[in-house]
């Protein structure tokens, strides 16, 4: 406990906090310009009929044309944030306007999303903006250049869980003994230069498969560890820019080199501030100088009002991160075949999923039946999502059922008809095409319409 | 330290420039890769070159025998031209599925097989002689389904469907539009064969990107379009009512010659097996395709014979479609549960083609553009 105490207290330089805010910042002001120059606002939140809501959320919808306006703000606000400026009310909308985004529509659902909603939540409550930063610029009474060790420690916590969980979920007979799904998907990479014909290689896939899941388990520690630091960022960046090359995975990968950058000592950073402020043309020594205030009595001052909430807050952030990945322990059947505790538990790149689902409308008066053409209500997108998830199944299912309510059919059932093939096997029936989708409930419990998966994946 | 930095910093910018350029060169093919150009080529030179040479050359009969028959309109001449409609018709079914190119450009199978025809409409058209084939409004009123209509629908018998173009008050009209459609589809053929034979045959063929814009990602989406939207759904399932409840028997392929439905569904059947086995169109031996790429990936997974999975449910779709009514409007009123059934083994290749065989060559549905992780 005492131990628990001295750590609580313990200071440590403000660079590294303060050179994550600036490029986490930036690279979400990219991710917003890149997102919207693509024209994906229009494409993912404007364009289509009916969005896939989560369970709980579903008053979390795009708002016509507004739309724009909140990434406009996610924009500003990560721009701010870079920038250390009106810092706390910056992270904060930031993060409520990021996960709004993510939380209109499952169909984008990435990790990397949550990822970025889950540090920006942890980053309303570090000091990032004590030192460089333009609040501390214009008040230097908001200086400090010492701040708490669990703010800087906190950031490093959540990319080691997510690499160490990401790591566990590859731990599974089809990653490591069929080195699926990248026997799939390396092959079809054949016109890339040098790598092309390799990718070809059985053992390729397999020296993949097993160095990720290495990489993924060892590269947090390997981070932590000073003599291996270096050679531990050289692998990030390998590993990233590989995963850039052979995948369509947007910013991530640069997101998570640059976050690797935390675990670097404040030497480092102090050089980076040093060279962005020449680069700038700003007064390196006004950034370096000694605070009016010093840090402890700062910490007093400053971070009194907040500490007494932010621990336990914190504490309760971790403990849901360390425990929630394991939910799916609670469901019976395979996890990748129903998907039931999938998602935001860090399974990155574990399946294949190729999906044809139809849904049959029956009308329990007249018996007369007809299939509903997806392309009438669904973007491409939102059809390749919904085929093989049982929870966007469902959400469809009752959704036309009320359409075709609406349009005065009586008494109708709606029956699915759903073929998965899941990482290279054969594709087998996946909704029970006996049950009325419009007799089930959205709900946390295991979905029972489901059909076995047939097959076993040992492992995480 | 200042060394591992440095040469950091330079694989780093090495790694970046390798990542931005992934896709410029064109690989050196490899007996261990697949060769994807020569897979191109045999679609190209093999299949699809000579089915539209072939169907170019019938659809100019047609509009020969068309003109045959307007400047004399007889009983024989109808019968000919007929016939050369039939054959035509048929040559379609080999060309309908490679909507890629100057074909999509110009929407080829809509300009040409759009069904059913609305015959009121075309009657309105005749009797205004004001029409415009180009406008998207016009598509089910040209094409096969229409010269149907004028060859097969205006009367029960020939000497009374001749007398349309004889003694009608407005003969001309018929006239007119009857030479107006076979000119069309000529001119259609004629322009999409030019586009392969003069440039697009070698774009075509160079183009073994592995990206969404490349040919076999995108012909590979336009041939399981085609057997599931056209073939599947257009030629059995729509009229067997199965995505309307209630059987629709005007809605069958070549309605008014009544007995000839069920051939042009089994040359479309025929027609995406043997492009699926790369089967050449005019000598029959197969090459590099479908079945040799999944054969040749199939050799890294080990997995199910996925190739002869879809060649078995090939025949037995054929053979369920054999036992069908040469009428399919008599099939689904008489008996539809045949129908269903032929659709159903026709759905049951949809589902291979369009989850196994794309989770197999890793290609995506209708290009999705946005990140995945």
């Amino acid at each position: 406990m005492s131990k628990l105490n001295t750590y609580r207290k313990t200071q440590t330089n403000a660079a590294p906090l303060a050179v994550f805010r600036v490029l986490f910042g930036l690279m979400m002001l990219a991710s917003i310009i890149r997102f919207w120059a693509n024209g994906w606002i229009d494409k993912l939140y404007i364009q289509p009929k009916f969005f896939f809501t989560y369970y709980g959320f579903s008053w979390v919808q795009p708002i016509g044309n507004y739309t724009y306006l909140i990434f406009a703000v996610c924009a500003l606000s990560a721009l701010f944030v870079s920038l250390g400026y009106k810092y706390r009310i910056s992270i904060i909308l930031f993060f409520l306007s990021f996960t709004y985004i993510e939380l209109m529509d499952k169909t984008t659902y990435l990790n990397h999303y949550y990822f970025i909603s889950c540090v920006a939540f942890l980053m309303i409550f570090l000091p990032a903006n004590t030192y460089f930063s333009m609040d501390s610029w214009k008040n230097p009474l908001k200086k400090l250049d010492k701040i708490p060790k669990w703010s800087i420690d906190s950031i490093k916590l959540i990319l080691g869980i997510v690499y160490v969980y990401a790591g566990l979920a590859k731990l599974n007979s089809d990653w490591l003994l069929e080195a699926m799904p990248l026997k799939i998907w390396l092959p079809s990479k054949y016109d890339l230069p040098f790598l092309g014909d390799l990718l070809q290689q059985e053992w390729m896939h397999y020296a993949f498969s097993w160095s990720g899941a290495i990489y993924d388990l060892t590269i947090p520690f390997l981070l932590l560890y000073k003599p291996t630091r270096w050679f531990a960022f050289i692998l990030v960046v390998i590993f990233h820019v590989l995963t850039r090359v052979l995948f369509p995975i947007g910013m991530f990968p640069y997101v998570m080199i640059v976050s690797a950058l935390i675990f670097f000592d404040a030497g480092f950073h102090n050089r980076i501030i040093q060279f962005i402020s020449k680069l700038l043309r700003l007064d390196y020594s006004r950034i370096t100088s000694k605070p009016i205030i010093t840090s402890e009595e700062g910490k007093s001052q400053k971070f009194q009002y907040r500490s007494k909430f932010v621990l336990p807050i914190l504490a309760a952030f971790f403990t849901i991160q360390l425990l929630f990945p394991w939910r799916y322990l609670a469901y019976p059947n395979e996890l990748f075949w129903t998907e039931q505790g999938y998602r935001f538990s860090w399974r990155v790149m574990l399946m294949e999923k190729a999906s044809y689902t139809q849904f049959k409308v029956v009308n329990g008066t007249t018996g007369n039946r007809f299939y509903v053409d997806n392309t009438d209500f669904l973007t491409p997108f939102q059809e390749k999502q919904m085929s093989g998830q049982p929870d966007f199944i469902l959400q469809y299912a009752q959704y036309l059922g009320d359409h075709f309510k609406n349009q005065g059919h009586k008494n109708i059932s709606i029956y699915a008809e759903s073929y998965v093939a899941l990482n290279g096997r054969l594709s087998q029936p996946y909704v029970n095409p006996e049950i009325d989708l419009l007799k089930e409930k959205e709900s946390f419990k295991h979905k029972d319409w489901l059909l076995p998966f047939n097959d076993t994946i040992k492992g995480f | 330290m200042k060394f591992i930095k440095i040469t950091t910093f330079i694989f780093l910018i090495a790694l970046v420039i390798t990542a931005c350029s992934s896709d410029s060169d064109t690989p050196v093919d490899s007996p261990n890769n697949f060769d994807r150009g020569a897979m191109l080529t045999n679609w190209a030179d093999n299949i699809i070159v000579p089915a539209y040479e072939s169907f170019a050359d019938q659809t100019s009969i047609l509009q020969s025998s068309t003109s045959n028959f307007t400047t004399n309109p007889t009983v024989e001449n109808l019968q000919t031209l007929r016939t050369n409609w039939k054959d035509a018709y048929l040559g379609f079914q080999t060309v309908s599925m490679f909507e890629i190119g100057k074909a999509e450009e110009v929407r080829f199978r809509n300009r040409l097989n759009v069904y059913p025809a609305n015959a009121a409409e075309i009657e309105a058209f005749i009797s205004s002689g004001n029409y415009d084939f180009a406008l998207p409004s016009t598509i089910d009123k040209q094409g096969f389904p229409a010269l149907d209509y004028m060859l097969n629908g205006l009367a029960t018998t020939d000497t009374e469907i001749v007398t349309f173009y004889t003694s009608n008050a407005n003969a001309e009209g018929y006239k007119n539009y009857l030479q107006t459609l076979s000119n069309t589809i000529a001119s259609l053929s004629n322009e999409v064969l030019t586009s392969w034979t003069s440039g697009y045959r070698d774009t075509f063929v160079a183009n073994t990107s592995s990206s969404a814009s490349g040919a076999v990602d995108k012909l590979t989406n336009d041939y399981i379009f085609y057997f599931e939207k056209a073939l599947r759904a257009g030629k059995v399932g729509i009229p067997a009512g199965v995505f309307s409840g209630n059987v629709l028997p005007g809605n069958v392929e070549a309605l008014y010659k009544k007995d000839f439905s069920k051939e042009l569904l089994l040359k479309a059947i025929e027609a995406s097996a043997n492009f699926f086995n790369g089967k050449s169109f005019e000598s029959g031996a197969t090459g590099p395709s479908f079945k040799t790429y999944l054969d040749f990936l199939n050799t890294i997974k080990n997995g199910e014979n996925l190739s002869n999975l879809i060649n078995n449910q090939f025949e037995v779709a054929k053979t369920e479609a054999s036992s069908l009514n040469n009428n399919f409007a008599e099939q689904v009123q008489m008996d539809n549960s045949k129908m269903l059934e032929t659709y159903d083994e026709l759905q049951r290749n949809v589902i291979y083609l369009k989850v196994d065989m794309i989770q197999a060559l890793d290609i995506s549905i209708d290009y999705v553009d946005a990140d995945g992780d």
